[in-house]
């Protein structure tokens, strides 16, 4: 593929560009350039092992990647690199907040207070940190009552009000994926990356995830998501990149990714010169 | 030079002393997690069951040759500690096991304080001497060999070798490598965890005792306290050398019984300790995991 | 086949015989050559043994009818209880609380506040010196000492097994400070607290990476490095031999308590002469201490540190996916540990009017961390219940000398004190893995405050 370059308009929000990322002699991402743009939800899909998670790990700054440059940029005008932030900043700066393929939530702490640690920045400023708060300063109780108005936003919209002082670990897993994607919304990202959200679901709760994804982005934030359900795929993104052995095997449309020769040979296993077989079945079905 | 090389064989000796105690710690965390804080207490167990049998049988048998006086001590301790070892892992730990994690940590230090009260009380509180064993030298030019050190070295040697084979070579080996793999999973194929668990602690004290009955005649003396001192060091050259890893518990005790003996001869006794410590602090803010250990893999 | 329950009985009975049997050679075994034999120095010096078979035969036998009562009766009780428990399906909370539980916390409180003017009602001046002393003021160094060590290991998850080098820090730095410089208690005090906190900090930053165990064994590496200074380092410290005379607390600056002093305490109020008033003072400094520490352990679980210390000890990772900061959060963790140990320490320093490094040995960081698990790690009650339970059960042994009487005028109750403490861990442990209050209290609620059943929460990794 010719090398690429993304030109930032306004419209843009994350730029990925020649992202590579090697693990001892292992590429796991292989000069990867891709974009997510505001306001819509955008999905990385490709076949297990193919760096989709390694990817994520990078744009949150979990891993350092090997090289290229992954630029946000904010509504206000902001721009941030992200590989230049530690982890916990590009959250608290970049606005970029995550959930995990396997949950992390805080069990033994209760929904509410989940939802409470997630707005930790905000409410550290409010209690000047710590030192106001301990006076018991009418400014931080404020902001607490706040905080508090936010999550019971959040816990409504994730339909989990009945059980907010419940331990989180108590919560059925539907529940649980739907508690992490609030937690991860009361840290207030324009960018939310999902890792997976649907594996696991059962269709009623694979349902109610998809009403939360798209209020999610109806509010205006943008959602990044690795899935691996097609069908979840194809009904809730707007923007699909498919990816295969690190590298960016196609980019587009969810109708036009659903019909790229590549997409499917790399779907269906199929070897590599079998691939120009199928392209070529596939156009000659076409004409 | 000489002194250099003189100080050398010291550390040496202390080294394998702690090496042999280290293992102890490094096969129990390796195998089911948790920090066995009484494994000092186990070494000095062993020294305490060394010296009684030294007592009894120079009582009854008194030209016995020593080397088989030697064998009789090493390997009453040997068989006593494992049984020690046995029955404080089926009481205070096994309970416990996948529970709590910080709940056998405390019930291990519990047993460390029973242990080493429990000597205090039934043997006293003053230290005991015993006449010296061992007592030809060698000399090589200006450097001095003793026979006890040289002992010491050669049964470490050979234990770790004996040891080296059974965790590689035998069925029970590769029963504790699975366990300690996957506890789960070897349960469901067939290994008897709770027999390999209790093996390998067994294993640990016998190799403590053999290290408790050699600091007894490396120092001919011994006390109840003798637990905390020796135990802490080998515990720190477990870490040291990677928690877990077999090879690292000798590299990290061969090491601190030389920061040791080197610290002392160039710096200052008072400060050996101090130096040893803080080398493992240092090693481990660059090396967190310790020097042979497996780098922890952050999953995300 | 009758009645099942019957032959059911006499195979436990046959089980019990046979694991009290395997006991007791266990037990021979075990036991064989540290209590049969007994080695003693005799007149010429040189180690000489001798048996003691009736010793022995009392442990052998202790060992085999224990085992045989467990298995016998003690177990298959137990299996019962918790059969009918699942056969009801009624689990064991009840949503009424007694008036004694509701208001447990106030009782307690007004309890300690009277109890120097009970002890010294009921057993009169002389006698209130050993209650308030070794009983009071004993214990509440511990439950101060336990509350500031709950602040890293049971709130931030920290394994801290050093802490009492904070506990030296701030004793050492009452001790010199006041007996070179001659500041006084009260301005020492928060000195100390600060002083200890900069140490928890200087300590705590390296340490940041270390994850688990690896952070346990440097931790008491600190513990012992400072430890081996204070005993090296003879210029300043005086080594082992400690540093005595140290100034006492005064009345904030109006009274004194020295008895040579024109303003002492004593003389102002007309008083007889006794020691007894200074050791009330300084009981309520050390309740004051202990409640301060409550005050802002339980204020800050409310604010946004307390909550990211505990969301820390739950998941590391999700904590810096949200944004959370976890190098500040584990270093105020450390930081703020360390002060309420620097505290105790200069407390501890003006109490006995002497320190030295025999105070400050790894034996007594175990004893706290003991203390904080026992108690249930992050419950404030839980731990001061385990203080009380741990400390004042061994200062009541040093009270038994009634046992003289049983087992002979040889007998030093005190040479048990350790060795039951430590049999106290285990058996406590084992009955209550998550110490005696293993449920959490949540920070915010919605509707209602519900606790946080033990099994929920983590214990940290760090």
């Amino acid at each position: 593929m010719a090398l690429e370059t993304i030109t930032m308009t306004n419209n843009t929000l994350l730029k990925v560009e020649h992202l590579s990322m090697k693990f001892g002699g292992l590429m796991a991402i292989n000069d990867l350039t891709f974009e997510a743009r505001r306001g819509e939800i955008t999905a990385l899909i490709g076949p297990n092992g193919a760096g989709k998670t390694t990817v994520f790990n990078c744009i949150t700054g979990f891993y350092r990647p090997t090289m290229g440059m992954i630029t946000l940029q904010r509504r206000d005008g902001r721009e941030f690199l992200l590989e230049r932030l530690r982890d916990f900043e590009i959250t608290k700066l970049a606005g970029v907040a995550r959930t995990f393929q396997n949950i992390r939530l805080f069990s033994g702490l209760t929904v509410l207070e989940n939802l409470l640690v997630a707005q930790h920045n905000a409410l550290m400023k409010a209690s000047g940190y710590t030192i106001l708060g301990l006076l018991g300063l009418p400014a931080y109780r404020k902001a607490v009552d706040v905080s508090i108005e936010k999550a019971k936003y959040w816990l409504d919209k994730a339909d989990l009000t009945d059980r907010a002082d419940d331990p989180a670990g108590d919560l059925p897993y539907g529940a649980q994926r739907r508690l992490e994607i609030a937690r991860a919304m009361c840290t207030g990202p324009e960018l939310l990356c999902l890792d997976e959200p649907a594996a696991g679901l059962n269709p009623r709760e694979s349902a109610a995830l998809n009403t939360l994804l798209h209020s999610i982005r109806d509010e205006g934030v943008s959602i990044l998501l690795i899935e691996h359900d097609m069908s979840v795929v194809m009904e809730i993104s707007d923007h699909v990149v498919v990816l295969e052995y690190g590298q960016k095997i196609s980019d587009g449309t969810p109708d036009h990714v659903k019909n790229d020769p590549r997409v499917i040979a790399a779907y269906l296993g199929v070897e590599d010169d079998e691939v120009e077989e199928v392209i070529s079945e596939v156009e000659g079905g076409r004409l | 030079m000489e002194y250099f090389i003189q100080q050398l064989i010291n550390g040496l000796t202390l080294g394998s002393i702690y090496g042999l105690v280290a293992i102890g710690y490094t096969m129990v965390y390796g195998i089911i997690g948790m920090i066995n804080f009484a494994h000092g207490d186990i070494f000095m167990l062993g020294g305490f069951a060394a010296l009684i049998v030294f007592l009894i049988v120079t009582s009854f048998f008194a030209g016995i040759p020593i080397a088989l006086l030697l064998l009789v001590m090493l390997l009453v301790g040997m068989i006593l500690t494992g049984l020690w070892n046995w029955t404080i892992e089926r009481v205070a730990y096994r309970p416990l096991r996948g529970s709590f994690r910080l709940a056998p940590l405390i019930t291990a230090i519990g047993m460390s304080i029973v242990l080493s009260n429990f000597i205090q009380v039934t043997q006293g509180p003053r230290n005991k001497p015993i006449p010296p064993l061992v007592n030809d030298v060698y000399h090589l030019g200006a450097i001095t060999i003793s026979l006890k050190q040289l002992l010491i070295v050669v049964i470490t040697a050979v234990l770790l070798f004996a040891f080296w084979y059974i965790v590689n070579k035998t069925p029970l080996g590769r029963a504790q490598r699975a366990t300690e793999q996957d506890r789960k999973m070897a349960a469901l194929l067939g290994v008897d965890v709770d027999r390999t668990i209790s093996i390998t602690f067994i294993m640990g004290a016998a190799l403590a005792a053999v290290a408790g009955g050699m600091y007894l005649i490396y120092y001919g003396v011994a006390s109840f306290n003798d637990g905390f001192i020796p135990g802490v060091k080998a515990f720190t050259a477990a870490v040291l050398g990677g928690i877990g890893s077999l090879p690292g518990a000798v590299l990290g005790g061969l090491l601190i019984g030389l920061i040791e003996s080197l610290w002392s001869a160039y710096f200052s006794i008072a400060y050996k300790d101090v130096a040893t410590f803080a080398i493992l602090a240092f090693v481990l803010i660059f090396k967190p995991t310790g020097i042979l250990g497996r780098p922890e893999v952050e999953k995300v | 086949m009758s009645n099942p329950s019957e032959t059911g009985n006499a195979g436990t009975m046959g089980q019990a015989l046979k694991e009290a049997l395997f006991a007791g050679v266990i037990a021979f075994g075990m036991f064989l050559l540290f209590v049969g034999i007994e080695t003693y120095q005799d007149i010429n010096n040189a180690l000489v043994w001798r048996t003691r078979w009736g010793l022995l035969a009392i442990f052998v036998i202790v060992a085999a009818v224990g085992r045989f009562v467990t298995v016998a009766f003690i177990k298959p009780h137990i299996d019962r209880r918790k059969l009918n428990k699942a056969k009801s399906g009624v689990l064991e909370i009840s949503d009424k609380k007694s008036f004694f539980h509701k208001h447990f916390l106030k009782i307690a409180l007004v309890l300690l506040l009277i109890y120097p003017f009970l002890s010294l009602m009921i057993v009169g001046k002389q006698g209130s010196l050993k209650y308030v002393d070794n009983f009071g003021i004993q214990i509440l160094i511990y439950v101060m000492l336990a509350w500031g060590l709950n602040i890293v290991v049971g709130l931030a998850g920290l394994l801290d097994l050093g802490y009492v080098a904070f506990y030296a820090v701030g004793a050492y730095s009452y001790a010199l400070l006041s007996s070179y410089f001659g500041f006084s208690f009260w301005l020492l005090l928060p000195m100390s607290g600060i002083l200890a906190a900069l140490w928890g900090i200087i300590l705590g930053f390296p340490v940041l990476r270390l994850r688990g165990d690896y952070l346990a064994i440097v931790t008491l590496a600190f513990g012992e490095i400072i430890r081996l200074v204070l005993i090296n380092w003879t210029d300043v410290t005086k080594g082992t031999f400690g540093i005595s005379g140290i100034a006492k607390a005064s009345f904030f600056g109006i009274w004194s308590f020295d008895t040579g002093a024109t303003n002492n305490f004593v003389k102002a109020w007309g008083l007889s002469a006794s020691s007894v008033y200074y050791k009330i003072f300084l009981f309520y400094i050390i309740l004051a201490l202990c409640m301060l520490t409550a005050y802002v352990t339980i204020r800050l679980r409310r604010m946004p540190i307390g909550r990211a210390w505990e969301a820390l000890r739950e998941d590391e990772i999700a904590c810096r996916s949200l944004g959370i900061n976890t190098v500040t959060t584990k270093l105020t963790a450390f930081a703020i540990g360390a002060m309420f140990g620097g505290f105790a320490g200069s407390f501890f320093a003006t109490r006995q009017g002497f320190v030295s490094p025999e105070s400050f040995v790894f034996l007594e960081s175990a004893v706290i961390l003991a203390i904080v698990v026992l108690g249930g790690m992050g419950s404030l009650t839980g731990i001061a219940i385990a203080a009380i339970v741990m400390v004042g059960g061994t200062e009541v042994l040093r009270e038994m000398s009634f046992l003289k009487v049983v087992f002979g005028p040889d007998f030093t109750p005190e040479l048990y004190r350790m060795l039951l403490f430590g049999l106290a861990m285990i058996i406590v442990m084992l009955f209550k893995p998550r110490g005696f209050v293993g449920s959490r209290e949540p920070t915010a609620f919605l509707k209602e405050r519900r606790a946080v059943s033990g099994s929920f929460t983590k214990e940290g990794h760090g």
